[in-house]
């Protein structure tokens, strides 16, 4: 399991550094195998630099990631190659994750150096062909090409495939179809739906709500590095507690409806914030800020379980845990 | 010189045969069945390509040119090139090929001599000046943090010594100075702002997914930077060692003219510097300047023109195939 406690993210910036800036403020949530989590948020909201730290691309300031009970970071040398052994991730531009000088293949040398040596090279390529067989691909078409020779779903497949070769129970995959064509798209989505099937467990990073909808069983909503909600997919998107889940999913634009049919309020949606007389659901339920609660073990992350495994966050939380819109919810 | 006969690739043990036997392209795949199972690698891809580019023949050509000739020169000529054995002031003849200065020293005698100094100190000094800058650039780009501080104050603290200024302490206490010290001393000075340019370079490179996909693939720091983000950027890596090579001939050129050079050994900044002092371009001795002044040009010129070949030949994207 791949637990992630209060985990917080913070950048130096400024000159000489004098300034932080909270990325990630106490996200807590686990990732099981054979299950699909998607983390969704508008741009800046954490979501990827969430996904770089379970990478261990980035380093975490507060709080802990654990892989099966050990700390992600004190991994060193071969603790951490058996790490990335099963835990991999799949990024957003399938161009810039491949080396453009190196054939695409290139991905699979790499792995080949570190974790089968001793493979010999029948063994090797039978493994190979295997993995691209399981996303689709004709290894005749696409090794030994280079980069851009390849098109983008080809090339998002070969780095699935690259997380298949090794024994990946826990894939991140970091909006890896925001860059595709509509119709290679579902092609993606649906083998993510088969790798499910397998066992591994996918945190799938997205801001569109269908695509969390399509694939996920549990939904993660951030905003400004916090989580707002987060509870079985069906609940979060059948009864958001959040007023900005509500936004979020007011905003989606449907297939029958036109721009003029919509609220004004809605339409100006990207730049949601809590309205003054907002009813605040966390501080109803959790009246002291969390400081002393223990909700289901998420002390002082901010969530409140409002109903089982269904959790919401304060409208407006502010530095100190109070309520920015308490006036409202206190009346 | 642009359609080398392809047996020459094919001599080379990395080329791929196709089903038939046949010569293929590196990187197409063969119509009607799965590539070959061993495809051609790296450096033989770059060997092929290199030689199929004209920019990259032509620069290789002229350097080869005065290699050879700094190589064979003084077997022509054996002796002591400052020998003064010749006619006084001759212009250029059979017996003389580059005439004599008005000492009756053979001019083509000081002339080869000289290129093997220059390439010497060409080589050596940017040689140096190559591997500082490179390791400085690449462990502070990629390292960042309070290493990138440091590296980056000293890289700073060495841009703004004065080259010149150092020299002539340099001189004051150094009463025999050879072509190697002098060589030493460029490659020690001359390395900062090839260090500056990459580590901005490798900055961009390692925020890079392939980066981030090379760490998830347990590859260690060192490999990274070599493996994935230094060629990247070889062109530009190679451009910085021509950079280097020709900026030390060129600052051992001008230290020899000014009458900080070797005092000992020739070069051909010491040439020019002879061919001044004694008046060669009033008295219409254009054969005493001439030689060191166009093999200065031409070796520096030819190595820009490689450069600018090898671009295509380091980045497939820029292939014409």
């Amino acid at each position: 399991m791949l637990t992630l406690e209060r985990v917080s993210k913070t950048y130096k910036v400024g000159l000489f550094g004098g300034t932080d800036l909270a990325a990630v403020r106490d996200v807590s949530f686990s990732l099981q195998p054979g299950e699909v989590i998607s983390l969704i948020g508008e741009s800046g909201s954490g979501k990827s630099t969430i996904g770089k730290m379970i990478l261990r691309l980035l380093a975490v300031n507060g709080g802990a990631i654990t892989h099966d009970g050990t700390d992600i970071a004190t991994l060193r040398g071969s603790a951490l190659r058996s790490y990335y052994r099963t835990v991999q991730g799949v990024f957003q531009d399938p161009f810039s994750s491949f080396n453009p000088i190196f054939k695409a293949d290139h991905v699979f040398g790499l792995i080949r150096g570190v974790y089968f040596g001793s493979a010999s090279t029948a063994e090797w390529e039978r493994k190979l062909n295997d993995a691209l067989e399981a996303v689709t691909l004709d290894p005749g078409q696409v090794l030994h090409k280079y980069p851009h020779q390849l098109s983008g779903g080809q090339l998002q497949r070969l780095l699935i495939a690259r997380a298949l070769l090794l024994d990946t129970r826990y894939l991140v995959a970091d909006e890896i179809i925001s860059m595709l064509d509509a119709s290679t798209r579902i092609d993606v989505l649906n083998l993510l739906g088969d790798l499910k099937a397998r066992g591994l467990g996918i945190l799938f990073i997205t801001h569109d709500l269908s695509l969390g909808n399509y694939i996920s069983e549990r939904t993660v909503i951030l905003r400004r590095g916090r989580i707002v909600e987060m509870g079985a997919t069906a609940a979060v998107f059948g009864q958001p507690l959040h007023p900005y889940t509500r936004m979020l999913i007011a905003s989606v634009p449907r297939l029958h409806e036109k721009w003029g049919q919509i609220d004004a309020g809605v339409r100006a949606g990207s730049g949601w914030a809590p309205a003054p007389g907002e009813r605040c659901l966390f501080h109803a339920a959790v009246p002291d800020g969390g400081a002393a609660a223990d909700l289901a073990g998420l002390a002082g992350s901010g969530l409140a379980e409002l109903e089982a495994g269904h959790f919401v966050g304060c409208v407006a939380p502010t530095a100190d845990g109070t309520c920015g819109g308490r006036s409202a919810s206190a009346a | 010189m642009t359609t080398r006969a392809p047996s020459a690739g094919a001599q080379t043990p990395d080329v791929v045969q196709g089903p038939q036997g046949v010569p293929t392209v590196p990187g197409a795949v063969p119509v009607g069945g799965r590539p070959d199972p061993r495809p051609m690698s790296r450096r033989g891809e770059i060997l092929y390509f290199a030689l199929r580019t004209k920019k990259v023949i032509i620069g290789l050509t002229i350097i080869a040119v005065f290699l050879v000739l700094a190589l064979i020169g003084p077997i022509i000529r054996p002796g002591d090139p400052d020998a003064l054995i010749g006619p006084l002031g001759a212009s250029p003849s059979a017996d003389w090929w580059f005439g004599t200065t008005s000492f009756g020293q053979d001019i083509f005698a000081q002339f080869v001599y000289s290129l093997g100094s220059t390439f010497l100190v060409g080589a050596l000094g940017g040689g140096i000046a190559a591997i500082i800058g490179m390791t400085v650039g690449f462990v502070a780009g990629y390292r960042g943090g309070w290493i990138d501080e440091v590296l980056n104050m000293i890289t700073n603290v060495v841009l703004v010594i004065p080259t010149l200024a150092l020299l002539l302490v340099a001189a004051a206490y150094l009463s025999a100075r050879g072509v190697v010290v002098e060589a030493l001393f460029i490659g020690f000075t001359s390395w900062p702002w090839a260090a500056r340019a990459i580590r901005a370079q490798t900055f961009s490179l390692r925020s890079r997914e392939f980066v981030n996909l090379a760490r998830m693939s347990g590859v260690k720091g060192l490999r990274i930077v070599f493996g994935e983000i230094a060629p990247n950027m070889s062109s530009y890596l190679f451009l910085t060692f021509i950079l280097l090579f020709g900026g030390a001939i060129l600052i051992a050129a001008t230290l020899d003219f000014i009458g900080l050079g070797p005092t000992s050994g020739s070069s051909l900044g010491l040439m020019m510097y002879d061919a001044v002092a004694w008046s060669a371009l009033q008295l219409g001795l254009w054969w005493w300047f001439i030689p060191p002044g166009v093999a200065i040009t031409a070796i520096v010129g030819a190595l820009y023109i490689t450069n600018v070949g090898l671009d295509e030949v380091f980045n497939p994207k820029l292939r014409n195939t």
